[in-house]
């Protein structure tokens, strides 16, 4: 061994270890200035990287919002103004955007970011710059913050609906996976937590990393276990491949609830049957489900605007009412100002979504949603069922010793789980 | 929170032969996403960062032309071709100014990478329909194994592996290679073109990349501008791991990576699985500084001295 080979061993070694760290940390070109005076809303939405699959939409629908009330004679009189950059689904670049676009561009109002990874790691600027912010991703839940509002489904919303739906149609032995991050382990919780509240077993209970793509170990371990059926909480283009290697392994006749797959990342449109065949999402919205409003046609506009869109996805719906939420709440403020902005919000507001008739809960900054199970075919035609209302219960009535979070009463920065409430 | 493990299997003949199964794909897969990465090291001292964007040019080279109605293994070739002439010519105009010059090949290779990747996103959207595994499953006692994943590709892995030994040992070629690897200078005044050496070398590199992109098409689940990066963490565990000799040092790395992976993730789940990749790559690193390849090697040198 020659004294340079050694050293080039040691540099790819020093090279592996510093490769996650480097390409986490790589950062592109800026996206357009605002600034001008006039309102200015900042949208930072993952057009690239891990998260573009799901994040290109709900850009392109938040867009397509501002720009259909821009065209409308725009708000208060005044054309708002758009600042976008693309935040490439990295954390810092989230965190030093979501900085300037606080304190340079001076947004009123932010949409931003897909995981609760990213959420979680601009809160902290969030919070120190009091600014209003719409969260739009279904999430774990329990997120009670003062200028935050997280108007997706909740995972209790979500495998509230799936959960008991599929163990009243299939049985009651459960088996667990989920992505190993705050999401997917809070995730489970919940399912815990409905397992307890309905005398489910968990006969099995699997927490992945974000980056695998091989689950043969894991579905021996399902074929092991014969549950009724899985409850999937996996997250990111990785993780697709479970449901690939599930109809490779003929596993279909296991049904599968979810609260991730379909509504967000399109698998049925995506993979050939029958890799989704009997997957039953808990959803608020997929474009399946089409404009339930009068007279409008959400999803035309959507393509008319993006002709080369992928899917409207169940986030990009909340993206686009939300925008209208607030449109609305500033014209009832008459102002921008964000703190009277809130208080407007916080009176809770009905507002006509393409899901449905929703309800903002003022006390919590929770939607009450329409929920329902949508469920893949052996074509991958989605139909849907069980449609019910469903609050943002956890948070309004059983934390705090059942007092709940009342954001309009106290200040509060905090972010509540199941296992505040539940032993889980 | 909960400390939720998966429940280990419990052991029976049946599980045993899952356990087999799941040590056959951990192996084909590691085989081959390092292959082309160990060659245009091993062969060439150019730290490729760019490998997985060249797997991905065989991932994407397989998919348009299926996704066109191509058969698929016709489609695959697609995808080798691809990657292998996006390789010769990446050689002529980038990586040939860096030979030698290990931090600097990286600092390339790696904005390289970011071009591709932001490319295909460009070019193509931000997926493409993902390709059905073929071959399907064999099915014994409770349990299933996906026939393409932990048989076909397993196999192809060491078919590769045998015939780059064949190649580099038992042809003129192979011979002229490693002459110009060992020793450019002298390689040159015996009348080896070493420029067309490096080249070649290069592109067969690029073609096993293209290869591995070709045959993991049907077997990623989904077709995104960012998949370069699944193969990029055990490509390169597994050359630390190996150390300096192409063949012996990916097939040895590879046995011991994936009896771990395999294991880890057989008793305890897909996260104790991926744990033990890495801390055997860690503990191999300070017992076996060369790798595995290098340890060979002086122990040889050290018998042939006492002898």
């Amino acid at each position: 061994m020659t004294h340079e080979s050694l050293s080039r061993r040691s540099v790819l070694a020093s090279g592996a270890t510093a490769l996650g760290v480097s390409l986490a940390g790589c950062s592109g070109g800026g996206g357009g200035g605002g600034g001008g005076g006039g309102p200015t809303v900042g949208i930072l939405e993952d057009r690239s990287g891990n998260f573009q699959l799901n994040g290109t939409s709900k850009w392109q629908a938040t867009r397509l919002a501002i720009e259909e009330i821009n065209e409308n004679g725009g708000l208060l009189g005044e054309q708002i103004e758009i600042v976008d950059p693309d935040p490439q689904s990295d954390n810092s670049r989230y965190q030093e955007l979501t900085e300037r676009l606080i304190l340079q561009d001076e947004v009123d109002a932010l949409w931003a970011g897909y995981s609760s990874a990213t959420r979680e790691a601009i809160r902290p600027i969030i919070n120190e710059n009091e600014q209003l912010y719409f969260y739009t991703t279904q999430y774990e839940g329990g997120v009670c913050d003062n200028t935050i509002f997280p108007v997706g489904a909740t995972a209790r919303q979500q495998l509230g609906i799936v959960t008991p739906y599929l163990a009243e149609e299939f049985g009651e032995d459960i088996y667990i996976i989920a992505a190993d991050y705050n999401f997917g382990q809070l995730s489970g919780d919940w399912v815990n937590v409905l397992a307890q509240e309905n005398d489910y077993n968990i006969v099995g209970e699997e927490y992945i990393p974000l980056d695998e793509t091989d689950f043969s170990s894991v579905i021996n371990r399902i074929q092991d276990e014969e549950p009724d059926f899985i409850m999937s909480m996996l997250v990111g283009a990785n993780h697709e491949n479970f449901y690939a290697q599930r109809a490779t392994n003929n596993l279909e006749s296991i049904p599968i609830g979810t609260s991730t797959a379909m509504a967000q990342g399109h698998e049925h449109i995506r993979y050939d049957p029958p890799a989704l065949t009997n997957v039953y999402a808990g959803v608020s919205y997929m474009e399946e489900l089409g404009d339930l409003r009068e007279g409008e046609n959400f999803v035309e506009d959507f393509y008319e605007r993006w002709p080369d869109a992928n899917y409207l996805n169940q986030e990009a719906q909340n993206n686009y009412f939300s925008v209208y939420l607030w449109a609305q709440a500033v014209e009832e403020a008459g102002t921008f100002d964000q703190q009277e902005v809130i208080s407007v919000l916080e009176e809770g507001r009905d507002i006509s979504a393409p899901s449905g008739d929703l309800t903002l809960d003022g006390a919590t900054h929770h939607m009450e949603h329409e929920m329902r199970v949508a469920r893949a075919d052996e074509n991958h035609d989605i139909s849907f069922a069980n449609n019910e209302r469903i609050g943002p219960s956890f948070l309004r009535e059983e934390v705090e010793g059942g007092d709940g979070c009342d954001l309009r009463e106290e200040d509060k920065t905090t972010q509540y789980v199941p296992s505040d409430v539940y032993d889980v | 929170m909960i400390a939720a493990t998966a429940a280990p299997l419990t052991f029976s003949a049946y599980s045993l032969i899952a356990l087999l199964f799941q040590f056959l794909n951990s192996f084909g897969f590691i085989v081959l996403a390092t292959v082309g990465l160990a060659i245009i090291f091993g062969m060439m001292g150019v730290i490729n960062l760019a490998h997985g964007e060249f797997i991905l040019i065989g991932v994407y080279g397989t998919a348009l032309p299926f996704h066109a109605g191509v058969p698929l293994p016709v489609a695959m070739i697609g995808g080798v071709v691809a990657a292998t002439v996006f390789g010769v010519l990446v050689e002529r105009t980038i990586v040939n100014r860096f030979y030698d010059r290990l931090l600097d090949s990286m600092v390339a290779t790696w904005g390289l990478a970011l071009v591709v990747s932001q490319l295909l996103l460009i070019v193509f959207g931000s997926s493409l329909d993902s390709i059905s595994a073929p071959m399907g499953s064999v099915a014994y006692g409770p349990f299933s194994s996906s026939i393409y994943r932990s048989v076909f590709l397993p196999l192809v892995a060491v078919a590769v592996l045998v015939g780059l030994y064949a190649l580099f040992t038992r042809t003129e070629f192979g011979i002229k290679a490693r002459a110009t690897i060992e020793d450019p200078e002298t390689a040159r005044a015996m009348g080896i073109d070493t420029d067309r050496m490096y080249t070649v070398t290069f592109a067969i590199g690029s073609a096993l990349a293209g290869l591995t992109g070709a045959l993991y098409a049907p077997a990623l689940g989904s077709i995104t501008p960012n998949r370069g990066s699944t193969f990029l963490v055990e490509a390169f565990v597994a050359v630390v791991v190996g150390g300096p000799s192409v063949i012996v040092g990916t097939l040895s790395a590879a046995g011991v990576l994936s009896v771990f992976n395999a294991t880890g993730s057989f008793l305890f789940g897909t996260f104790i699985g991926q744990m033990l990749l890495l801390l055997v790559a860690i503990v191999a690193l300070r017992a076996l500084p060369n790798g595995i390849s290098g340890y060979l090697d002086d122990w040889q040198q050290r018998r042939r001295a006492e002898e």
